[in-house]
């Protein structure tokens, strides 16, 4: 792989590592391993770590994929591998 | 209009639409009848992937469990979406830029060995057919509701539609069905619960309403929900979990990465024109997959609410004692929903204290406290089995919901059987005709015989399904999520691999996906019995239910997809890398640049 290709890979794997990270912390973690502390706040009526196991993790696996979609479009862009 | 001939023709109606949508874009060639040759834009697609993806196992199984499971239920919401995400972002982009339309070509190409195909081929059949299980359990508690049979009669009922549906279309046909059948499926979601949650909470939005207050009363709808199943002896509904709390997160991690594995939903990632617009896809159909998805924990525990309203009117909505006398109904004047669904065996009264009234309860209750309260007041055993599978369909009919909307829900809980079991059958079709009759039995199959084969093979695993149907390893989204298990310890690993290792070899992929296969369905086989046939279990060789660190059979493909990495890479370390071919075929999938059309040739 040339020097370009490199660090294009280098640069999607560190976006990857980043919103794996996000999708690890809003589902095993708030959902499940620290569901029973979360449940001590409130969101109306709703407890927070069944909230988060119920409905929130949902809703920010979505806003996850719509920003990896937009910023791999920038990397395709600034190592010029997009498509015509 | 009575309740029949409105389902009837609801039902016919939307079933009308289905087919004429299916001849208007009738598929010419191999390549239309497999992948619409290419060109349906990201927004389409991700309905229709929604629609292919939401089966009998979201529509109708999974509510109801989450209604009897409470928070634990939650596994099923955060692992069959979580799921997207890591394919949008791990598999769909690369697999479209690599430009086949089978997950074994994929495997067979990338690892250069026809082996390694018919090792995929043979994991797509266990996890597509296992999948097929749960929906023809779906298709069956569907079908018996809407024709007022037994639930066997209504799995023959449905073998047959789900059969003439399937082979009449191909890809194409099915993915603009699809896209029909996605709106009606979330309409007939929807609208109930929209229903339902301003009856009960004055919020017409389930997701709010949930959050919200009972109407007239100052405590919450969660908070009251939490009481009473408390008072009832069940565990209580915002905390209690799925087994432990290991098996919590082991079982969503293995419905996570299964999502990610499944080939039937890979596929629909070689629809789409460009590398750019299979990401996007994965994204849409999550948008659109989330508007079920996170309706269903508000219908889940509005429906608990409901059912306990029923039996037990004044609990809810005022303050009256659980244990009380008159708090239960009496059973003659059950309502009529009630009368509707005993006759389809899946709802049955039993008055085992004899007082002509309805308790239902927790009788495996642990708590010492809860069992003399039940004691005193008389209760001999709960009297009232409730199939949590119909939990979905009934729900409007419990909330007393106008005809239209109890047979629009009819409708849908059949759009979102028959969608996914076409999409399954396809996946189905295409590993056997495409990948093992074409690609290693007869390379020089016409393309006519190669349709044949496909619809042959679409006969022979309905016909299986449809048998252990009958007698079903579990409710519809506890077998579909067997299946997920099973794609998650066999095929994730080895598609992964291939894209993020250019030095996975083909012997390193092979033994992962065997054993990973093998591992989990040696310990599903051990609970669930081999190939799902009762009788055949042998749970003392393992010792005993959930033996190995209390995981259940449904959460075990987590730890068939560890198993699958760590044999695959010891394997690799001691054999041939790759040859340089391979390695570059690799770095080209990796960029966007120079995707073509799926042309399906070898």
């Amino acid at each position: 792989m040339d020097k370009s290709g490199k660090a294009y890979w280098q640069a999607t794997l560190g976006l990857l590592t980043k919103i794996l990270i996000i999708w690890f912390l809003v589902s095993f973690g708030a959902g499940i391993l620290f569901a029973p502390m979360l449940n001590n706040f409130h969101l109306g009526g709703y407890p927070l770590g069944f909230w988060f196991a119920h409905q929130g993790a949902m809703y920010v696996f979505i806003a996850l994929i719509f920003y990896y979609k937009k910023k791999m479009g920038d990397i395709d862009r600034q190592f010029d591998v997009h498509e015509e | 209009m009575d309740l029949q001939t409105t389902i009837y023709l609801v039902v016919g109606a939307t079933f009308a639409l289905y087919i004429g949508i299916a001849m208007w874009a009738r598929a010419g060639t191999t390549s239309e009848f497999y992948v619409a040759g290419g060109g349906v834009p990201p927004v389409l697609n991700g309905m229709a992937t929604a629609a292919d993806w939401m089966s009998a196992a979201s529509f109708i199984s999974m509510a109801g469990l989450i209604s009897n499971m409470g928070y634990g239920g939650g596994l099923f919401l955060m692992g069959w979406t979580g799921g997207y995400v890591l394919l949008a972002m791990l598999l769909a982009p690369y697999l479209r830029k690599f430009g086949k339309f089978t997950v074994p070509q994929f495997i067979g190409d990338r690892y250069y060995s026809k082996s390694a195909s018919t090792v995929a081929v043979l994991c797509l059949l266990v996890a597509s057919l296992t999948y097929i299980i749960g929906q023809m359990t779906g298709v069956g508690v569907a079908f018996s509701r809407f024709l007022g049979v037994s639930s066997e009669v209504g799995i023959y009922v449905g073998m047959g539609i789900v059969f003439l549906y399937a082979v009449f279309g191909g890809m194409k046909g099915i993915t603009y069905t699809q896209v029909a059948q996605y709106i009606v499926l979330i309409l007939a979601y929807t609208i109930p619960a929209i229903f339902i949650s301003f009856q009960l909470t004055g919020n017409p939005i389930p997701q709010l309403g949930l959050g919200s207050s009972i109407v007239g009363q100052d405590v919450s709808l969660l908070s009251k929900l939490d009481q009473v199943v408390t008072e009832l002896g069940f565990g209580k509904y915002t905390t209690s979990t799925a087994g432990s709390t290991l098996n919590m997160f082991v079982y969503t991690f293995s419905l996570m990465i299964g999502t990610a594995g499944l080939p039937h939903v890979i596929m629909r990632f070689f629809t789409v024109p460009t590398v750019a617009a299979a990401r996007s896809s994965a994204g849409w159909a999550l948008v659109f997959i989330a508007i079920l998805y996170t309706t269903a924990p508000a219908v889940a525990a509005m429906a608990k609410t409901n059912l306990i309203r029923t039996i037990t009117p004044g609990v809810i909505m005022s303050n009256a004692d659980v244990y009380g006398k008159d708090s239960a109904i009496e059973y003659e004047t059950r309502p009529d929903w009630m009368k509707r669904w005993e006759k389809t065996g899946l709802l049955k009264f039993q008055d085992k204290n004899g007082d002509g009234r309805i308790q239902y309860y927790n009788d495996k209750s642990k708590s010492e406290d809860f069992k003399k309260k039940a004691e005193e007041a008389g209760w001999k055993g709960n009297e009232l089995e409730v199939n949590a599978d119909i939990i979905v369909l009934a729900n409007p009919e419990i909330a007393l919901l106008p005809n239209w909307v109890i047979a629009l829900v009819a409708a849908g809980g059949l759009a979102a059987a028959l969608s996914t079991a076409a999409g399954l059958l396809m996946a189905i079709s295409a590993a056997i005709s495409h990948d093992l009759v074409k690609g290693v039995f007869a390379p020089d199959i016409s393309e006519k015989g190669e349709l044949l084969t496909g619809k042959i093979a679409m006969a022979c695993s309905i016909l299986v399904a449809g048998y252990l149907g009958l007698n079903p390893p579990g409710f519809a989204a506890g077998t579909v999520a067997l299946a997920f298990g099973i794609a998650a310890s066999s095929l994730f690993p080895a598609i992964m691999m291939g894209i993020f290792s250019k030095k996975m070899n083909r012997e390193g992929a092979m033994a992962g996906m065997l054993s990973g296969l093998f591992v989990t369905l040696f310990y599903v086989f051990a609970h669930k019995g081999l190939f799902f046939i009762k009788g055949t279990d042998y749970l003392d060789l393992i010792g005993g239910a959930n033996s190995f660190f209390g995981i259940t059979p449904e959460a075990f493909g987590g730890v068939g997809a560890m198993v699958n990495f760590i044999v695959a890479f010891l394997v690799d370390k001691v054999t041939k890398e790759p040859p340089e071919h391979i390695q570059h075929l690799v770095e080209s999938v990796r960029t966007p640049r120079g995707a073509k059309a799926v042309d399906g040739a070898h």
